[in-house]
């Protein structure tokens, strides 16, 4: 084969893979899109255009019902984020800066499974736990079952933040007789802080939009926006549901950008 | 280690070296603490009691009973609805894996192979929106394209090539591929990105043809990638409830609807327990592979 030949071959492989990117980019982006434009339609039929209009908007306002369930679904964000902050960031610092302590290698398996267990089963394993242990369901049972698989998502961010951290920094520090808490608070924490952030934010961005398991941990009167919508859906599709469902994906996008961009930063 | 202090330093002496470092993996220990204990009360101990259960009995209001321990959750899983439902499932996750990992490897490669750093980050994050973006919505937008009146079904119908698929096995399919897609392009992209690229070059250099460079260097180094995606595409898949769910029908039930029902209408807590701990069991099998063969991308 020529060197032409093979130029021309590998430029139309691109090609095909540049075609084959776009394509993706396309089909992850356009269903959502289109949620989004027809959010705005005056038609009281979802698919049709009704020329652009606020009103689902306005109704939604005004709905007490949604309205409560917003409530619940931050307040349980709020503190299911703040509390597995705290312990994914602590079992991250325990993996990445100990190497060897007793049971390290299974703690390291049991962070890696709430990533890839299917939500029905982690939520049947709860709601079975909690019957069991004699926990009433309500609003402190969602938060600890969202604790529960937040620990692992924050603890990834972090230890992606430690591995690229320069150790010599903490080793400094410690040579100029920092104690172990001033060289932490001092010079650990600042530097892993884009990490801290980023997996809080994508903690809060997971608990606000959890429907199964929420939806089975839950009690009365502490239904989540999310699984109060999914209720919804399941009966029919109305364009008030566009309006929600517009609101609650451009807030979990915008808390992802923000988290990516925050772990980005600390980087360069 | 890093977070050695001054005293440690000094010591020269085994007996002190080795007081440091049973000082050191010591703190570890405790640092870990606070998060493992919640793990083991709040993941560890519910995952045991899923298998307490399913050997459980049943009052004759369909209360679960600690007691007459039986095997029926367990031997239900063979009777030829189940049979049907879970290789449905099997089938599905498979389909969807194998699908995701095609699509994906390319999309990775693409991104990967993009000669600008700032290019290559800007496409990943496009890429991670979506992956961590709210699920139930974007399983919504495809219940919207779907449906009579819906643009996907408008172009099949204008083409000629499909009609309504909404409620079918498609509909679920192109919902699964759409929501776990980006579960693969992550740790593909990690390992695609990791090659030396002088390897393949070497290889073209000694006379191997792009195909056989790409099936002997490039294939065989991103495997890690290629096990950790297919792990994150085909669990969640095989449980998946949302999906079928809202873009399903009576004829698509998967196994994780499935097992919703048996905690709802059908009330047989022991027989969904079964259910859900023979999904356990494939997710610790795969989870035995990852740490095994290296496949840590994420």
């Amino acid at each position: 084969m020529t060197v032409q030949q093979a130029g021309a071959r590998r430029s139309r492989m691109d090609r095909w893979l540049s075609f084959n990117g776009w394509f993706v980019f396309a089909f992850l982006y356009l269903p959502i899109l289109v949620v989004i434009v027809f959010s705005f339609s005056g038609a009281g039929n979802v698919g049709v255009w009704g020329g652009f209009s606020l009103r689902w908007y306005e109704r939604m306002a005004g709905n007490e019902q949604l309205l409560a369930t917003l409530r619940n679904t931050l307040w349980v964000a709020l503190w299911s984020t703040i509390i597995a902050t705290v312990l994914g960031t602590a079992a991250a610092l325990a993996i990445d800066r100990y190497k060897r302590w007793v049971g390290r290698g299974t703690f390291d398996a049991v962070l890696y499974l709430p990533v890839i267990i299917p939500d029905v089963t982690m939520a049947v394993m709860l709601l079975l736990w909690f019957t069991q242990i004699g926990l009433p369901l309500g609003r402190p049972s969602i938060i600890l079952a969202h604790i529960a698989f937040n620990i692992s998502f924050v603890a990834i961010v972090v230890r992606a933040r430690l591995a690229h951290m320069d150790p010599s920094m903490e080793e400094a520090a410690a040579d100029l007789y920092a104690t172990r808490w001033q060289t932490f608070r001092r010079v650990t924490l600042p530097l892993i802080m884009p990490g801290v952030l980023g997996g809080a934010l994508l903690a809060l961005t997971l608990s606000l939009d959890d429907v199964v398991i929420t939806s089975f941990v839950q009690g009365p009167g502490s239904t989540t926006l999310p699984v109060h919508v999914f209720g919804l859906i399941r009966r029919s599709v109305t364009p008030e549901i566009n309006a929600v469902s517009t609101l609650m994906v451009v807030a979990s996008m915008i808390l992802v950008f923000a988290s990516l961009a925050i772990q980005r930063r600390g980087d360069n | 280690m890093t977070l050695s202090n001054s005293t440690e330093e000094v010591a020269v002496n085994p007996k002190l070296e080795r007081a440091a470092q049973r000082r050191q993996s010591w703190r570890g220990f405790l640092t870990a603490v606070p998060a493992y204990a919640y793990l083991i009360f709040f993941f560890v101990l519910p995952l045991f009691i899923v298998f307490v259960f399913s050997f459980a009995s049943r009052s004759r209001t369909g209360r679960p009973e600690l007691e007459n321990w039986n095997v029926d959750g367990w031997t239900g899983l063979t009777d030829p609805v189940v049979r049907t439902i879970v290789g449905r499932s099997l089938w599905i996750a498979t389909l969807n894996t194998v699908f995701c990992l095609v699509i994906g490897y390319a999309f990775a490669y693409w991104i990967a192979t993009r000669p600008k750093q700032s290019t290559r980050t800007i496409l990943l994050i496009l890429v991670l929106i979506p992956f961590w973006s709210n699920f139930l919505v974007r399983t919504y937008a495809w219940r919207m394209l779907l449906d009579s009146d819906g643009y996907i079904t408008q172009l099949g119908e204008m083409t000629g090539l499909w009609g309504r698929m909404l409620f079918t096995e498609p509909a679920v399919f192109l919902g699964l591929l759409y929501g776990y897609l980006p579960f693969m392009v992550l740790p593909l992209y990690a390992a695609i990105e990791r090659i030396d690229w002088s390897l393949v070059e070497a290889g073209r250099d000694l006379y191997a043809s792009g195909t056989k460079a790409f099936l002997k260097i490039t294939l065989p180094l991103s495997k890690p990638g290629i096990i950790a995606g297919s792990i994150l595409v085909f669990i969640p898949s095989l449980g998946a409830y949302v999906t079928p769910d809202i873009l399903g029908g009576a004829k698509t039930t998967l196994l994780g609807n499935y097992i919703v029902t048996q905690f709802g209408a059908a009330r047989n807590w022991p027989f969904g327990s079964a259910l859900s701990g023979a999904i356990l069991i494939v997710m610790l099998g795969a989870t035995i592979i990852y740490f095994r063969t290296g496949a840590r991308t994420i």
